[in-house]
């Protein structure tokens, strides 16, 4: 077995100098009715190219990505990670460490924690950041928690253009708590009136933006009357790329930011693993959730980073934390803030840049489509067109032509049947001129 | 004030050799040799340098509206070659299981085998989305379907939801279907019992669904007394969570008895599966009356730690659990093949999720390394692995019980040893110092001060990843220390570690004056001659 | 009046209906470097025995029980800057709160200093 080495002979000395006759007196303590007496119902072990061939037959059935032309988003994005990123986070050095408990030895992940948050910080205009959460659907379940302690009041607001899946952990993590939640219907058209739902009562109010289905959210007058009544604003987005293009959550009164950081540096992979992005003031950092890194100074007096503000988690706080997290996404974060660093500021701006251009084209070239029209009065990347079919049954039928074009709303809202003919579309830097007049052409054969 | 006694110096004190005399000589650049002092980007780096070129897609006409963004965001960039160099840098600053045993009690740091990392890039899982045409991704649900069949088989378990995205979140997901199920027999029970041994994580999880936690004593044998369960149970006791084997090493030999009470009871038993890898394929915790157990598959089956995950915690049911694990899940075909249910309409009649945990369908990154792990090694493998990983930990305690204090010296450890500090008593020399003192030797520490049961716990997992020859000098220089310490050499661990990247770290300071992100030093200084 | 201890570390100085709270020398030792201290806002309620502030080192938190039953008349705001009061001047500068005493009979079973210095002796 080429992962094992102890071989027999060092075995048996070991066993020798423990003082036991054999490997199953040392599982004296497991009950003996209970203990297996052969080996589980399993294959027994292979060699790599065996295994590799096997897993490699299963990968071939799936149509990925990069194959065709690509238009799906709602929550995860296609983009290309430079190929810098996955190598440097396969250096062993990256890989294969634990969370930085023992600081000397930890310095170079410290030292990424640290850039991360304040590059989160940066993007989202926010004053603090922490290490990273899950995802963004787990992070704004975490927010939503945040705002409850903080407010001392257990009710919030979630806007019907939030993610519906971020609405259902949310929905779930408050009833389990019992905490109320008002989620506001799916709003494909970007005009719900969320602010007459904001009372005295309300903790926090979530808002996304780019919404769900695309449209771009003044956050400011929400803002404004969740203080006015106490509760804080608690801003989502899903697509990270959007932040070098519009304007950032925290200038305009944002009291936490969560987001998925997925676009950047970190590949599809079916849903996961992710990055999830949590910002907020620095006045509240005593409740946020999650671990943090801070700068400080070791006995020699050069500068380093430790992780702080333990108190708040649960290895300390046990049943008072302000989270149960424990394990974050570490290597997705480092993922996040190489690609980062590579764009930088100019980068990025005309990495977002491009991302608004290729999904305008893709905008007006669909809704030159005889039946289709666009929802959208803004948006980034990523919009809603009504479609004059069922439009779950026009994404089978593309992706039966080689298109894989959008999400239909009614696979997240199925009770919601008033939006079977909704497609969400998104486009980012990987389309080319080819890849949308591809989805043009099938779409207009399928209709 | 509720006293706790594992508060321990958290800032240096400059010990009587704590001076710069003994590092290496000073350097005009600070760097040592092979160790580069490495800025941060926000010093290094400047807002117009990137190392990616994009394309200009030329005039368009923006829908952005009155959404623009008008002001700076103020992020340094790097050209390819400096960040390579940056991070490159950066990483020969940790420690790594690849560059040595990484004794972590209770974090499995074994072997990540890099097949695993190869496979999990292939275009047909790496670069598939969550919401791409079911029709377009048959080879990931039968994936999905594939690690839970075995999953199943380890376990014993009747069932298995696969989206919670770590261990923590796996309790939540397993303690949500317990919830859940109780509600469905319409009760309301309001406690959970989590012995003082678990991990933080327990009553943390407990607490975030609303549960009072009440805390169960360890028996002086470092296991759970079933009396003492017994004598806590009740009609409004919901669960308890119980890690086995438990976090000093042991395997809770009264594990039916305290699951018949609490069955009995009417309430449910939860198994943190945190230390699974030391049972694979030798007991199935469906076996022991588990109802829920979590499964990290970033320790018991090698995805790698990443410095602080990402983890994986899908969570194996019992029946009377399965029908409210949350959505989505993958539900098994008889043929094989895997059909991924979404939402509570396609679940169907007998199916009742509890709701939704996560955006998408879980770790599937995670899930290919897993996968990888288990048909490399296979039945006879993981079995193997469980049986190594013991007679490691116990080859470990029997050549250091003479000179170290082993907490529970009488039953045999599991797939890890706990120590306690009371070999160092006299000397002067802590827990912390002991393993700062290890770090100079090339060792990054064991897990230090848990579990809490015992006085300065030093808990050590070497795991089947070892070899003998890696073992023994790993207890050669355990042991040297263990010898150093009594013979009075307090001044040295004082002031360890010397020849790490850094020595020890004001852990005061960055709590007292929380720097969380980088700021620049001109801004500050601007701010300060405003005030 | 001299000053009384509770077995759960808090000391507590009665001038007339207002009492003084904090956390004794033997137990600041105890958590090693206090790093944050979360104060009761005046007016609160508590109760002898229930929680009424939480102490923060860097590996520990502790919550600090009021020794009597009463209503927070002042927390020492002193100590939200300088939280090393605590270790530097436990009974001294770094007190926690002033408490308006509900009913004297409360501090029946307090220990004085000697029985106190008794106490931790045996710990």
């Amino acid at each position: 077995m080429r992962y094992l080495p102890l071989t027999d002979a060092d075995r048996a000395e070991m066993l020798g100098a423990v003082g036991v006759g054999s490997i199953d007196d040392l599982f004296a303590d497991v009950p003996a009715d209970k203990r297996l007496t052969g080996l589980p119902a399993l294959p027994l072990h292979q060699s790599e190219i065996a295994v590799e061939r096997k897993l490699a037959a299963l990968a071939a059935r799936n149509v990925p990505a990069g194959s065709v032309p690509f238009f799906v988003g709602a929550g995860a994005y296609r983009h290309h990670v430079p190929a810098t990123v996955d190598h440097l986070i396969q250096r062993s050095e990256f890989l294969t460490s634990y969370t930085p408990y023992q600081p000397e030895v930890s310095q170079g992940t410290l030292q990424v924690l640290f850039e991360f948050q304040s590059q989160v910080s940066r993007l989202t205009a926010m004053e603090v950041a922490n290490a990273s959460m899950y995802d963004g659907s787990t992070g704004a379940a975490e927010a939503v928690a945040m705002a409850h302690r903080i407010t001392r009041r257990n009710k919030a607001v979630v806007s019907g253009g939030v993610h519906p899946h971020y609405r259902g952990v949310m929905r779930t993590v408050s009833r389990m708590a019992e905490d109320r939640i008002d989620t506001l219907d799916p709003d494909p058209t970007g005009t719900e009136d969320l602010l007459a739902r904001i009372d005295g009562e309300t903790s926090c109010v979530v808002v996304q933006s780019p919404s769900f289905y695309g449209h771009l959210i003044d956050l400011k007058p929400i803002a404004e009357k969740a203080h006015a009544v106490g509760a804080l604003l608690i801003a989502v987005f899903t697509e990270v790329v959007s932040l070098g293009a519009v304007e950032p959550p925290g200038t305009q009164g944002a009291d936490i930011v969560v987001g998925e950081g997925q676009s950047l540096g970190n590949p599809l992979t079916f849903g996961g693993p992710y990055v999830g992005l949590f910002a907020t003031r620095e006045k509240f950092i005593r409740q946020m959730p999650g671990r943090l890194c801070g700068e400080t100074v070791d006995a020699d007096g050069k500068r380093g980073f430790v992780l702080t503000l333990s108190t708040r988690e649960q290895h300390i706080r046990r049943d008072k934390a302000t989270s149960n997290i424990c394990t974050n996404s570490g290597l997705c974060a480092l993922a996040f803030t190489i690609h980062m660093t590579l764009l930088g500021e100019t980068g990025l701006t005309r990495l977002a840049r491009l991302n608004h251009a290729n999904a305008v084209k893709l905008a007006d070239a669909l809704k030159a489509v005889p039946g289709v029209t666009v929802l959208n009065d803004t948006f980034f990347n990523e919009f809603t067109v009504r479609l004059p079919a069922n439009a779950a049954e026009v994404v089978e039928k593309l992706a039966r032509k080689g298109v894989l074009g959008g999400v239909p709303a009614s696979r997240l809202e199925p009770k919601r049947t008033d939006l079977d003919d909704l497609l969400v579309v998104a486009s980012t830097e990987v389309n080319t001129d080819e890849d949308r007049a591809a989805f043009v052409t099938a779409l207009k054969e399928v209709l | 004030m509720a006293m706790n006694t594992q508060g321990r110096p958290t800032a240096p004190t400059a010990g009587p050799a704590g001076g710069p005399e003994t590092a290496a000589p000073k350097t005009f650049t600070g760097n040592r040799g092979l160790d580069v002092e490495e800025k941060l980007i926000f010093e290094t780096g400047r807002l117009e340098a990137t190392g990616v070129d994009v394309e200009d897609p030329g005039e368009f006409q923006s829908r952005l509206g009155a959404h623009a963004r008008k002001a700076p965001i103020g992020l340094p960039g790097l050209t390819e070659p400096e960040t390579m160099r940056h991070y490159v840098r950066l990483s020969r600053q940790n420690y790594a299981i690849d560059l040595g045993l990484y004794p972590l009690g209770s974090c499995t740091m074994k072997h990540n085998p890099r097949l695993n990392e190869k496979l999990a890039r292939l275009p047909g899982f790496g670069d598939v989305h969550p919401l791409q045409p079911l029709s377009t991704v048959p080879g990931a649900v039968d994936l999905i379907a594939e690690l839970g069949r075995w999953l199943l088989e380890l376990t014993g378990m009747a069932s298995v939801a696969m989206s919670p995205k770590a261990g923590a979140h796996g309790e939540y997901c397993g303690m949500a279907a317990i919830k859940a199920a109780i509600a469905a027999r319409g009760e309301t029970r309001s406690i959970v019992l989590v012995p003082e041994s678990a991990h933080g994580t327990n009553p943390a999880t407990a607490a975030a669904l609303g549960f009072k936690v009440v805390p169960v004593p360890a028996r002086e044998a470092g296991t759970v007394d079933p009396e003492a369960v017994k004598a806590r149970l009740s009609s409004d006791v919901a669960a308890i969570m119980l890690t086995n084997p438990n976090t000093c090493g042991l395997f809770e030999r009264d594990v039916v008895a305290i699951a018949d009470a609490v069955h009995e009871a009417g309430a449910y038993f939860y198994a943190d599966g945190a230390n699974f890898n030391a049972i694979v394929g030798k007991v199935r915790p469906g076996d022991l009356g588990v109802d829920a157990m979590h499964i990290n598959l970033h320790k018991t089956f090698s995805t790698p730690h990443g410095g602080g995950g990402p983890g994986a915690g899908p969570v194996v049911l019992s029946e009377k659990l399965a029908p409210f694990a949350p959505v989505p899940f993958v539900r098994f075909n008889p043929d094989g093949s895997g059909e991924f249910v979404e939402t509570r309409k396609q679940a169907g009649d007998t199916a009742t999720p509890f709701g939704r945990i996560t955006a998408f369908h879980g770790q599937m990154g995670m899930f290919v390394r897993a996968l990888t792990h288990m048909m490399s090694h296979g039945a006879d493998g993981l079995r193997q692995a469980s049986e190594d990983a013991v007679l490691s930990a116990n080859y470990v305690k029997a050549r250091l019980s003479d000179v170290m204090t082993v907490a529970f010296e009488d039953r045999p450890a599991m797939h890890e040893v706990l120590f306690d500090d009371r070999f160092l008593d006299g000397t002067g020399v802590t827990t912390l110092d002991f393993a700062k003192a290890m770090i100079d030797e090339g060792y990054h520490p064991m897990t230090m001060y848990f579990p809490l049961v015992v006085h300065g716990a030093m808990l050590i997992e070497p795991t089947e990843s070892e070899s003998k020859a890696s073992l023994d000098q790993f207890i050669g220089t355990l042991r040297h220390l263990a010898g150093k310490a009594k013979a009075g050499a307090v001044d040295d661990f004082k002031s360890a570690p010397r020849l790490a990247p850094r020595r020890r770290l004001d852990e005061t300071r960055a709590a007292r004056q929380p720097k969380l992100v980088w700021s620049d030093p001109a801004d500050e200084g601007r701010a300060e001659a405003a005030e | 009046m001299a000053r009384l201890y509770t077995k759960d570390h808090e000391w507590i100085d009665v001038a007339g209906k207002v009492a003084t709270v904090g956390i004794t020398d033997y137990a600041q030792a105890q958590l090693g470097d206090v790093v944050f201290v979360d104060l009761p806002d005046p007016g609160r309620a508590v109760t002898k025995g229930g929680d009424a502030a939480v102490v923060e080192s860097v590996k520990v938190a502790s919550d600090v029980f009021s020794p009597v039953t009463g209503t927070i008349a002042e927390a020492n705001q002193a100590l939200a800057d300088t939280p090393a009061l605590v270790n530097e001047a436990p009974e001294g500068d770094g007190w926690f709160f002033k408490v308006e005493i509900a009913d004297e009979a409360d501090l029946g079973d307090l220990m004085d200093a000697d029985a106190y210095a008794a106490y931790t002796a045996s710990l």
